[in-house]
């Protein structure tokens, strides 16, 4: 049997593959960050939250109203994105003016009362949530069992990043929304809602944290605390890849995704930090990160 | 004037009762801490429940004990040594706690225990499960309660093993909870001819297992022993099913798992699995009359670390009762003798290295189609003697005992 580094090939490709499909995830979610960062200048520590909010719109969604899984697809997000637009207007809108640490500390404060919420009233276990019956069981790879659902997730997560990129570079709202971060006042005096883009744009990147919350239930349990675990991981994703760059946000999701996976083989002890040290190292050679500009 | 009179004799009962009635008690109260995870991936395993079921014991005591209070306070330790050391040590040095328990996570135990034999103070640990609580660090004030990794590895180790589970490989969560874990159950598979293959060490709430169970079924063990617990076990059960472990007919053996994560898994991931628990709700009108109870307080069934926690304060109070007193000395000298015997455990004894020796159970999660109710999740397969589920304290390696 051939090897690579040492290790059996089809287990090595074993565990790329798993890095990929982890991979999907830190860039669904780095992504949303990129985007709320690079147009609001926040910092929003509430994703993880609004990622835990997704998978449970879909849990309760389904306990509740019996709504499954593609509906909720669509629901779960929508009905985060509305919360995110109202918080947007209540609360983030008022400290625009001010220095980026008040944003930081607002998110942050609500990340922590909505886990504290969720945590009372459905403890920390996690609640199960089964895939939709289309996409159970597995593929016999030859050098893996692959679940249909993390084949699906890969999938959907590619889809949604580049549409996602796509409607920020190529079209006209996205036009709009780029030039409003350049020069908010400008764009004001050629006649667009620049308030009203914001708002859209916090509601759209919270969504896109449900999308992967509803995306990861059936993988994960639905708990309170799936988004704490995840979230310094993520921020780490987009500060390796650029803070506020797009694309830096979803090539180095993957990206990290399957050096992490790898970590996994060579010396699994050093798996939960190696992103750190990563992130380190790029701080130290590139402060703006991989793909990011010096401003 | 009279108004002033009557005012006063009140004030000077409220003052001069308690200290009239106990001489024996130091500074009028009983204080029990219970410290543990109470957010982190063992809240539900313990966690708040546990407090509940101490508030339990102390009401079904009365309240009191030789004539004042007794009171129980908690804290979340998140799983951090540190942070459980410095609250213990508050505890002890401003709050007047008398003795602290639950104490889920081995690290967690460890520190505290430690720190609690240098201030002469009582642990009771419920919640974590190395042996060396009662091994190279045992303490003369501190006792180990519900269950220990020596026992999980004879009971779930030992049914597999019965069943031709003879190669392992182990996923150990990475701290000393894990290595003791791995440990007791290596020397146990090889002790029956079986054989270890490997292990790997993963960190504590890894969240993603598949790589590491990827690993495991290519190493051609037939079982993969999991010693890690809460949400890290159930999440790798999960996965496992998912890329097909289980179907090659690699069984998993979840070395600790009790009905909190079996619930949070749900009877169809779990269905099959066979476990260690030192009591269930179901055993008997007992504990079914117990478990009712605890139900309409916390809205769940208790497992083995919750009515551990009411037994270990009972036990606790029964001794300071005994003893007239609530110094360390006499009391702990009492938790040695006296025997255990409430709706936890029958004819339980404590050995000189403080752990104390029940009977315990094997287990299998029903399928879902044989549960009747939300919380109907076990069969009994069958008993395991406290001798031998627990190490002999001559065995242990605890100074104390030699």
């Amino acid at each position: 049997m051939s090897t690579i580094f040492g290790i059996p090939a089809p287990a090595f490709y074993g565990q790329l593959l798993i890095g990929l499909i982890n991979g999907s995830f830190y860039a669904l979610l780095s992504l949303g960050l990129a985007v709320i960062f690079g147009l609001l200048r926040v910092i929003n520590f509430a994703h993880g939250a609004q990622y835990m909010l997704g998978a449970f719109a879909a849990y309760l969604l389904l306990g509740y109203a019996g709504i499954g899984y593609w509906p909720s697809l669509i629901l779960a997000p929508l009905i985060v994105g509305v919360t995110a637009v109202v918080i947007e207007r209540t609360m983030l809108s008022r400290l625009y003016n001010l220095d980026p640490l008040y944003g930081l500390l607002l998110t942050f404060g609500l990340a922590l009362i909505l886990e504290g919420v969720f945590r009372y009233w459905f403890g920390a276990a996690g609640q199960p949530y089964s895939p939709p019956s289309q996409l159970t069981g597995a593929v016999n790879l030859g050098f893996m069992f692959m679940p249909i659902y993390r084949g699906w997730v890969v999938v959907a997560s590619l889809i949604i990043c580049l549409s996602t990129w796509l409607l920020i570079e190529k079209t006209r709202l996205g036009a709009y929304l780029r030039a409003a971060t350049e020069n908010a006042t400008l764009v004001q005096a050629f006649g667009v809602n620049v308030p009203r883009l914001l708002t859209l744009t916090y509601g759209l990147g919270a969504a896109l944290a449900a999308v992967a919350g509803v995306l990861a239930a059936p993988i994960y349990q639905v708990s309170p605390l799936m988004g704490s675990n995840l979230i310094i991981i993520v921020f780490a994703v987009v500060v390796v890849g650029g803070m506020g760059s797009i694309l830096g946000a979803i090539v180095t999701g993957y990206m990290l995704g399957v050096l992490e996976g790898l970590t996994k083989v060579f010396y699994p002890e050093a798996s939960s930090i190696v992103i750190f040290v990563i992130m380190a190292i790029v701080l130290l050679i590139r402060p703006a990160g991989l793909f990011g500009r010096e401003e | 004037m009279r108004v002033l009179k009557k005012v006063l004799f009140a004030l000077s009962c409220t003052v001069l009762a308690p200290s009239a009635y106990a001489q024996q008690a130091s500074d009028n109260v009983v204080k029990i801490g219970i410290l543990n995870d109470q957010s982190g991936v063992y809240a539900d395993f313990g966690g708040k429940s546990s407090v509940e079921a101490a508030r339990m014991a102390v009401q079904d005591f009365g309240g009191k004990v030789l004539g004042v209070p007794v009171e129980i306070v908690n804290a979340d330790h998140q799983n951090k040594p540190d942070v459980a050391s410095s609250v213990a040590r508050q505890w002890y040095d401003t709050e007047k706690v008398d003795a602290i328990m639950e104490l889920t996570t081995s690290s967690v135990a460890l520190a505290v225990q430690g720190l609690s034999k240098e201030k002469k103070k009582i642990t009771m640990t419920t919640g974590a499960a190395t042996t060396d609580l009662t091994g190279k660090q045992c303490s003369p004030y501190g006792f180990h309660w519900a269950y220990d990794t020596h026992a999980l590895a004879v009971g779930t180790g030992g049914a597999l093993v019965e069943n031709g589970g003879n190669k392992w490989f182990f996923l150990t969560a990475d701290y000393a909870f894990g290595y003791s874990l791995e440990n007791e159950t290596s020397k146990f598979v090889k002790s029956k001819g079986g054989q270890v293959l490997g292990s790997v060490r993963h960190p504590l709430s890894a969240n993603d297992f598949s790589s590491f169970l990827l690993q495991a079924q290519s190493s051609g063990a037939n079982v993969i022993g999991m010693a890690n617990a809460g949400l890290d076990t159930a999440n790798a059960i999960k996965q496992a099913a998912e890329f097909g472990v289980t179907q090659g007919g690699t069984r998993l053996a979840a070395l600790l798992f009790t009905l909190a994560e079996v619930k949070g898994l749900g009877l169809k991931a779990a269905q099959g699995l066979t476990l260690t628990e030192g009591w269930y709700w179901d055993q008997s009108d007992e504990n079914r009359a117990f478990a009712k109870k605890f139900m309409e307080k916390t809205g769940r069934m208790p497992n083995m670390i919750h009515t551990g926690t009411y037994s270990a304060v009972t036990q606790y109070l029964k001794a300071v009762q005994k003893a007239g007193t609530d110094a360390t000395e006499p009391v702990a000298k009492l938790l040695h003798e006296m025997p255990v015997e409430d709706v936890f455990a029958k004819n339980g004894k404590v050995l000189p290295n403080g752990r104390m020796v029940y009977d315990m159970y094997l287990f299998q999660v029903k399928k879902p189609e044989e549960s009747k109710s939300e919380w109907d999740m076990y069969k009994q397969l069958s008993k395991v003697p406290g001798d031998t589920a627990y190490l002999k304290a001559a065995e242990s390696g605890c100074q104390l005992t030699q």
